[in-house]
């Protein structure tokens, strides 16, 4: 750790605990309206993964000196917070949700992929554990794209636009960091943009495999923002809500 | 969880008259040695009816029981408990699914018994057409009511209908975990700083009228059942359970220094049962028959999910196929 730029790490977990806890408590809210039944099961065990994960890496932010995984969750400002757009918004309908957890989980398997040989060896050794729990999470999406894209009319029209709808706000995970070349030289995480290629390469035969057409990247202009704390307006209701009983008294015990 | 309070339709005029005398009394005699009856054993129309209703009824319970607990998913205070409310949730969802697939062996589509729910033809547990009105109400609920709901299914899972009963088994596992997950949440509330504890008392004043209705009118004005106790459909009286739940927890709510809003309530020592004020029916029966403080809401919440969700149900249907049965 001694050699390694620990504000660069900090920036990184960050980004990727905020991503997992906004993005898990959204994929909660499916809890007893999902489609079918078997789809309010399984958002919700994306859910309570992703809820997982993002409390191992505050934990990793606790373990470099920062505050407690509760406290950085539920008393953070929303500038504070470094999410990407694309987690913020509401569920809206199935054919969203589904599309930004196709998009999302997708980029999320490359990266843990990536940083399980990260030189940083507290994070290599989770995103090991996390990339066995994405598997299950992409053969989720994949399939139901597939089905979807596929079906009949009504449902291919559907999937189509949210694609479009979510594609420009999918760039923005890729939002690039201050500390990019830092992270890429120390051997800790080999870059956004990297990721960024790599992903484009993994949807591009999925999408067209399920009888969907990709946007064109260079006609998009990429939601940017959420990684310096520029959010959306749909992120404070969102930590309002979650925060609302915790902060009746954050020093008692629930 | 849930389930209790089942509204069985009267069938002291039951049509068993109609059945070959033959068939029924092998059927009877198998129940009385303690066999399960599956799906493609011969049984009477009536039993058929009356299980459909039961089972239908529970895994509406585990839907719309989802809804109020599952608005504090979002609200859950700190990674602990918001984990494990929707792990809780999650699990109720997995029982509807379980109870849908074991009323299905009896010949109902799920997509029929949901139809059902939503235009208002079947019912649900009463308990959830109250608020989940703070944080403390879910710590109560999945306490109390699990707890009145674990004593009614222990009971049924003993029952005669072996899909029914496999569920329950299952069921009753993980309903055992979430009574200690709302234990310990009540536990926190009631030792915890004095808002908690104020919360904590306001949620059971709140719900003891719901709980002491959980578990189905009294005895005294209930539907006739012995019809259905014979059959093992029905395992055990609605007072009696009532008086179970009563002999388990009264002394464990106690324990947490919160008082409970009955002032009559005491153990009467010369009939080793509680006395209680008896609750009010009239109330029980407009609520369940629609005039609660959330039955619209409950019902127009899940009928707009059917509504968004229609789509995708479509666009898994292959044109060719027909609903069948399944075995077990």
């Amino acid at each position: 750790m001694n050699e390694l730029n620990k504000d660069a790490i900090r920036d990184l977990l960050y980004r990727m605990a905020d991503d997992q806890l906004i993005l898990g408590h959204r994929n909660s809210e499916w809890t007893g309206l999902g489609p079918i039944l078997e789809e309010d099961i399984a958002f919700s065990s994306m859910a309570q993964d992703k809820l997982g994960q993002s409390l191992a890496l505050y934990t990793l932010l606790h373990d470099l000196g920062d505050k407690d995984p509760d406290t950085l969750a539920f008393n953070r400002e929303e500038k504070d917070f470094k999410c990407c757009h694309l987690v913020e918004y509401p569920i809206g309908g199935y054919e969203f949700s589904l599309m930004r957890h196709f998009l999302f989980d997708s980029s999320e398997a490359l990266r843990f992929g990536m940083l399980a040989g990260s030189s940083f060896s507290p994070l290599a050794k989770i995103a090991r554990k996390f990339r066995g729990e994405l598997r299950y999470h992409t053969m989720h999406a994949d399939t139901w794209i597939r089905q979807l894209g596929g079906a009949n009319e009504e449902s291919r029209a559907k999937i189509q636009s949210s694609l479009e709808f979510c594609f420009p706000l999918a760039l923005g995970i890729f939002e690039p960091s201050d500390y990019e070349k830092t992270l890429a030289e120390q051997g800790v995480f080999p870059g956004e943009s990297e990721l960024q290629k790599e992903w484009l390469a993994h949807i591009e035969p999925l999408l067209a495999g399920s009888g969907l057409s990709m946007p064109d990247v260079s006609s998009c202009k990429p939601s940017y923002g959420g990684r310096k704390g520029r959010h959306t307006e749909h992120l404070k209701p969102l930590l309002d809500e979650m925060t609302e009983v915790y902060k009746i008294d954050p020093s008692a015990e629930w | 969880m849930y389930g209790g309070g089942y509204i069985f339709e009267d069938s002291r005029n039951g049509s068993d008259s109609a059945e070959d005398p033959r068939k029924l009394e092998d059927f009877e005699a198998r129940i009385q040695a303690g066999e399960k009856i599956e799906p493609m054993d011969w049984m009477p129309a009536e039993y058929r009816k009356q299980l459909i209703r039961m089972i239908e009824q529970h895994a509406h319970s585990e839907i719309i029981g989802a809804l109020p607990e599952g608005t504090w998913i979002t609200r859950a205070p700190g990674f602990r408990r918001k984990l494990a409310l929707m792990a809780k949730v999650q699990d109720e969802v997995g029982h509807a699914q379980l109870l849908y697939s074991a009323a299905e062996t009896l010949g109902k589509p799920r997509e029929t018994m949901i139809n059902d729910l939503i235009s208002g033809k079947s019912k649900y547990s009463n308990v959830f057409n109250y608020p989940a009105v703070t944080w403390a109400d879910t710590a109560i609920i999945a306490w109390l009511i699990d707890a009145g709901a674990i004593i009614n299914q222990v009971a049924n899972s003993k029952g005669s209908y072996g899909p029914y009963c496999r569920a329950l088994e299952r069921i009753c596992m993980e309903e055992s975990f979430h009574l200690k997950y709302g234990h310990d949440n009540v536990v926190f509330l009631a030792t915890g700083t004095p808002k908690q504890r104020e919360m904590v008392q306001d949620a059971l004043n709140r719900w003891w009228k719901p709980i002491m209705h959980f578990f189905g009118p009294s005895d005294k004005i209930s539907v006739h059942t012995e019809t259905l106790m014979r059959w093992k459909v029905k395992m055990a009286s609605n007072d009696d359970m009532r008086q179970k739940f009563l002999d388990m927890y009264v002394p464990k709510i106690w324990e947490l220094g919160l008082t409970i809003p009955d002032p009559k309530l005491k153990k009467n020592e010369d009939t080793g049962h509680w006395d209680y004020t008896e609750p009010d029916w009239e109330e029980f029966k407009r609520v369940i028959n629609g005039d609660g403080p959330c039955n619209k809401e409950r019902l127009a919440v899940r009928r707009r999910a059917e509504e968004k969700g229609e789509w995708v149900r479509r666009a898994l249907m292959r044109n060719a196929e027909e609903y069948s049965v399944p075995l077990s």
